[in-house]
């Protein structure tokens, strides 16, 4: 594998414009350098990633002039996995006149993410958010609307102002189509160029700048080299290190590791969120787990039963008296509608518990027969009629008559590549967007703020803040793909390929997979402790090691071959399972998506601001060897970091 | 479940291909029709076999990669469902089903069950846009739109651009395809200043991408997974008949 | 894009690119179909003359209106033309259409009325039978000698004489109420589709048109088949 990087000595600098919190953004906007016309004509962008991040970016970016490269796996960028997200998009409008503000936007998404997250960016992300709504109208995103014409919003993820934009149950979609046409409109223009069916394999450095890629046409197998003058990273999340999550099978975290082999740091990889509502792993080959909406939590009860014995039993023969309404019991204030962790965790804490209601044991009724006969089945069906539906098709259960089975499934990945408030990671050029990231959600993110982050990055961050570095960059030429360092590069992708090719073992890549998703899901899921962190360590490098010598990956590199490029992402998972593994252990305090069993008080999570206020930056010294930990400080200077309590 | 699988093998877009049958045990009731899939690219990798090539990717009915034609069904015979939404349990154990691609010129077919679908994004390309440039917009609520024709433009916007409804046409038309897109835009006052340029320059991408026309069958809004309805095809003919007979656009 | 420099801006082009599109060539279609529904709806009522039970008279006395009066062979020149601008476009696009699927289905996927996914043949069936009925008919009328009957001193060739010994001959029935339930087939699809390729669907009047195309395909094709059946029968 590549060579062992030399610890960097380096202090992580976030350069986060001086002034007021407010004026940050607007100073650097206002002073920062731009890049003139005639010039851009004549610096390469090349964006990989074609969500909603890397599609408002590629966008943009070629509106602005630059000319721009976009890489997608998918077989059109119109695919990319921001289409599934559901719920809504946030922003500081106040057109419900309910006291909402920028500010208070800014606060509530610092506190949701348990004060592990910048300020700077997070008011960057806030001050955008009221931008994002209105290019998104003026693309033609249907969003839901009242009577009178204008836009209406609903309130969601426990907020108590109602500030989410929707397009039905679709929102994701809708903004990606939007990014998308967008995108497309600069294809037709010729300012970007649009390549579907790649996988980017490496990122190439050039004097420790990023000069451009080594990309794997999916179709052929070809390798290509690809020069520019900055590469954007806009991969999104990680969550498929768990085998089983709500991303989509082609999510991978690839793209990402690839830029940390070659020194780019992975800030905190242990902040996964684990999503409470999603239906439950019903056979051993399922590939997928399917999110429902949280906000049935609005009107469904949750429960178990009291006795073990019980939780086979058809739910309608346990009476009343016999079933466990637990976070009612244990969560008297909030109920039924606390955070998404503390709902997931608590499932887990009543399956372990030996109560789960399915065979496997790993789930939970969400009854709401409760709501329907208070409400009526046809204010229900209103409510959540689409989602019932949905239900019914994956489960074959009527939820109107028998209460749904719901369990807790990794969903979102506040980790990611380290950037500075320029959205650029440590290796100059480089930068990471949206999911891939790690800047705005600290260690647990709100609803409705996935699809605000890719897009104020995409739209209105990056194409501020890549002028501050392009604009040094004028002088130097088209980057030539002929240099020592593409074919290095190139030559070790190749290398990869054919190592994993000519391995013709017994077992298939999932069979890999599945097993280190078993391993992070038990250990490094829902709860974590030193003990089972340290023992997934081992485990999972004794599964990589096997993995190198027993994998069968059939066909050839020079092909269609699916199975091939699983392979090359796992192997990836592999050594991002194991630094997960690592921060976990690192971090020992519980903080939002993170909670270790050591590390509660009441039974809660127990932050340790004194010790742990500061980002994870982890630095690649090899596989297998413990990398090397960077730590960003965190200043708060607006919000005193305080205690979540929901009793 | 038992069931005997015949499914379509092509190496690439210049071979012929064929049929293969496979029989594939121990396929359980809750599984996906992409799950059974799975276990079949199991089987054949075990016994060091080619696995079939198809696409995939979010497994939940948005992202409009998988694509199959299930029994001569584009995404199965279950009504408004894509193919990996599409249950085991909807079959009966020991049934036959055959497998193929979507068939069309438009969308060559890259190896076994995955084809080319850039034909879509061509059509997108060619005005599927609002043109308005990042940080141009005025304010969200600037322009009141009518929530009833909001809700019908989202009804049209929520094509997933899988390409069922050429798969169904025995024509291969896109028409819908184009249509829920043109009708999207065109109901919408954002849509309206460019909607001739629009459907004019689509719909000749449509044509040149050598897609048939539409005979108004119906077959493709039958097995659009998402309801997509055929009077889009109306506004789209009406909207492009205005375009090229009733104004100085050029066709 | 219109180029200040490039050629003429009152150029014709834009005609041969509106007629090769396919929303274009489906216009062609639209209104040669629907022409030709009136003309059916009047050649019906021309036939109705055959049920008088006047021996002929009112018949033979259409018949010769109909070739002499000179706006209305006009009208039967175009509707000529059209009936064959309308086949020729379709057999045209169907071709075209078949070669966007260069490979076909193992198992055809249908979820489409059979009328609709088969409007081709049915047109084809309604053109052999428009062949052997202007040659029957109209060529031995125009151009055949024919029979001649004298109403109130004046000839008229008695065509009423020739329908009636075509329509003595069970096969020639046979092969006529054929072709009718296929013209029927064809209308009921090819009705309602002309107006939605026209762009005229609306909530409110798609379900009167299409309760109209109804009422109209079955409607004319009773009426066609009126006659043949009560000739044959001899009511």
């Amino acid at each position: 594998m590549t060579s062992i990087h030399q610890p960097q000595k380096m202090k992580l600098d976030a350069k986060i414009p001086a002034g007021p919190l407010e004026e940050k953004w607007s100073n650097y906007r206002s002073k920062g350098k731009l890049v003139s016309p005639a010039n851009k004509r004549r610096l390469d962008v090349i964006v990989v990633g074609s969500g909603l991040a890397g599609a408002a970016a590629a966008a943009t970016l070629g509106e602005l002039g630059y000319n721009v490269k976009c890489f997608c796996f998918q077989d059109s960028p119109r695919r990319a996995h921001s289409i599934a997200a559901q719920g809504g998009i946030n922003a500081a409008k106040n057109y419900q006149n309910d006291g909402d503000s920028i500010y208070r936007l800014f606060y509530d998404t610092i506190k949701g993410g348990d004060y592990r997250s910048r300020e700077a960016n997070v008011y960057r992300l806030a001050e955008a958010s009221v931008q994002i709504i209105d290019q998104c109208v003026a693309q033609g995103v249907p969003f839901a609307r009242e009577y009178g014409g204008l836009l209406a919003n609903r309130s969601f993820g426990g907020v108590q102002v109602s500030r989410t934009f929707y397009a039905r149950g679709q929102t994701g979609q809708q903004l990606l189509l939007g990014a998308y046409s967008a995108l497309s409109r600069q294809i037709a223009a010729g300012s970007v160029k649009m390549y579907n069916r790649h996988e980017m394999l490496d990122v190439v450095v050039i004097d420790s700048k990023a000069r451009g890629i080594i990309a794997r046409n999916l179709v052929t197998g070809e390798l290509e080299r690809h020069g520019a003058h900055a590469v954007l990273l806009c991969t999104g999340g990680y969550g498929n290190v768990f085998f089983l999550s709500t991303n989509a099978m082609g999510s991978n975290v690839t793209a990402a590791w690839k830029a940390h082999r070659k020194g780019a740091l992975f800030a905190n990889p242990c902040f996964t969120q684990i999503h409470p509502t999603c239906i439950p792993v019903t056979s051993g080959y399922q590939s997928k787990l399917t999110l429902m909406s949280e906000s049935l939590r609005n009107d469904g009860r949750v429960w178990v039963p009291k006795k073990k014995e019980d939780r086979l039993k058809p739910p309608h023969l346990i009476p009343e008296e016999d079933r466990d309404y637990y976070l009612e019991r244990m969560y008297p204030a909030f109920g039924n509608l606390v955070p998404r962790d503390i709902a997931s965790r608590a499932a887990k804490v009543v399956c372990d518990e030996g109560r789960g209601v399915v065979k496997s044991g790993y789930a939970v009724y969400l009854d709401f027969s409760d709501a329907i006969k208070r409400l009526g089945k046809a204010t229900i069906a209103a409510r959540y009629g689409n989602l019932f539906e949905m239900y019914q098709r994956i489960t074959d259960d009527n939820p109107y008559e028998t209460p749904m089975k719901i369990f807790p499934a990794v969903h979102y990945t506040m980790g990611g590549l380290w950037v500075d408030y320029d959205l650029m990671t440590n290796i100059p050029g480089l930068y990471a967007l949206g999911e891939a990231n790690f800047s705005d959600h600290g260690a647990n993110r709100l609803g409705a703020s996935a699809l605000m982050q890719g897009l104020a990055d995409g739209y209105f961050v990056i194409p501020v803040t890549i002028a501050q570095y392009l604009a040094d960059e004028i002088r130097t030429p088209r980057i030539d793909t002929n240099h020592p360092a593409f074919k290095q590069a190139e030559d070790q992708v190749k290398g990869d390929l054919n190592k994993l090719l000519s391995i013709k073992g017994n077992k298939s890549v999932d069979d890999y997979h599945m097993a280190l998703g078993k391993i992070m899901w038990d250990k490094c899921g829902m709860a974590r402790n030193a003990q089972g962190l340290k023992q997934a360590r081992k485990e999972i490098q004794a599964l990589r090691k096997e993995f190198w010598e027993n994998v069968y990956v059939p066909g050839t590199a020079n092909e269609f071959n699916p199975e091939l490029e699983k392979a090359g992402r796992l192997a990836d998972y592999f050594e991002l399972g194991e630094l997960m593994v690592i921060d976990a252990l690192t971090r020992e305090e519980s903080c939002g998506g993170h909670f270790r069993e050591e590390y509660t008080e009441d039974g809660e999570a127990k932050r340790d601001d004194a010790n742990f206020l500061f980002v994870s930056a982890w630095e690649f010294t090899g596989t297998g060897n413990d990398p090397v930990l960077h730590k960003e400080e965190l200043v708060y200077e607006n919000v005193k970091p305080s205690t979540r309590s929901y009793k | 479940m038992k069931f005997t699988l015949k499914v379509w093998r092509q190496n690439n877009a210049q071979d012929a291909g064929r049929f293969e049958t496979y029989s594939l045990s121990d396929v359980e009731n809750d599984m996906s029709f992409l799950e059974m899939m799975d276990v079949l690219n199991q089987q054949l990798i075990k016994e060091k076999k080619d696995p079939v090539a198809f696409d995939h990717d979010c497994r939940e009915g948005i992202c409009g990669m998988c694509s199959m034609v299930i029994n001569g069904h584009p995404h199965g015979h279950v009504k408004a469902t894509t193919t990996c939404q599409l249950h085991m349990r909807s079959f009966k154990d020991g049934d036959t089903i055959v497998i193929e691609p979507w068939r069309a010129k438009a969308f060559p077919v890259i190896k076994d069950l995955a084809v080319d679908r850039s034909a879509f994004d061509n059509i997108i390309q060619a005005g599927g846009y609002v043109s308005v440039n990042t940080g141009s917009a005025p304010d969200a609520n600037a322009v009141p739109v009518p929530q009833d024709l909001a809700e019908k433009a989202m009804d049209a916007a929520e094509c997933i651009g899988c390409g069922a409804c050429v798969a169904a046409c025995k024509n291969s038309s896109a028409m819908l395809f184009l249509s829920a897109k043109v009708s999207h835009l065109a109901l919408l006052p954002q849509g309206k200043p460019e909607h001739k340029k629009r459907v004019i320059s689509m719909v000749k991408a449509h044509d040149e991408a050598g897609f048939g026309s539409c005979t108004n069958t119906g077959a493709c809004e039958a097995y659009c997974p998402k309801g997509i309805s055929i009077t889009n095809i109306a506004r789209l003919n009406r909207e492009y008949l205005t375009a090229a007979l009733a104004s100085e656009e050029a066709v | 894009m219109s180029n200040p420099i490039a050629a003429n801006p009152y150029s014709l082009k834009w005609l041969g690119h509106f007629f090769g599109s396919s929303v274009g060539r489906k216009l062609i279609m639209s209104l040669t179909g629907l022409f030709l529904c009136l003309f059916l709806l009047v050649h019906m009522s021309g036939n109705l003359q055959l049920l008088k039970g006047d021996g002929g008279r009112a018949f033979n006395e259409y018949a010769y209106f109909m070739t002499h009066f000179a706006p209305i062979k006009i009208v039967s020149y175009v509707t000529y033309f059209l009936i064959l601008l309308h086949a020729i476009d379709g057999i045209a696009l169907a071709l075209k259409n078949r070669q966007a699927r260069p490979s076909k289905y193992a198992v055809n996927p249908t979820g489409a009325t059979w009328a609709s996914r088969n409007m081709t043949i049915l047109g084809i069936v309604i053109l052999l039978f428009l062949v052997v009925h202007l040659k029957n008919f109209w060529f031995a009328y125009k151009f055949g000698t024919m029979p001649m009957v004298t109403y109130d001193g004046k000839e008229y060739k008695d065509l009423y004489s020739i329908v009636k010994e075509a329509f003595s001959q069970w096969w020639y029935v046979a092969f006529y109420l054929i072709s009718l339930v296929a013209l029927c087939f064809h209308l009921l699809h090819g009705f309602q589709s002309a107006f939605r390729t026209l762009g005229l669907e609306h909530k409110k009047y798609t379900p009167i048109i299409s309760i109209i195309g109804w009422v109209f395909s079955i409607g004319v094709i009773l009426g066609f088949a009126l006659q043949p059946v009560a000739m044959f029968l001899g009511l």
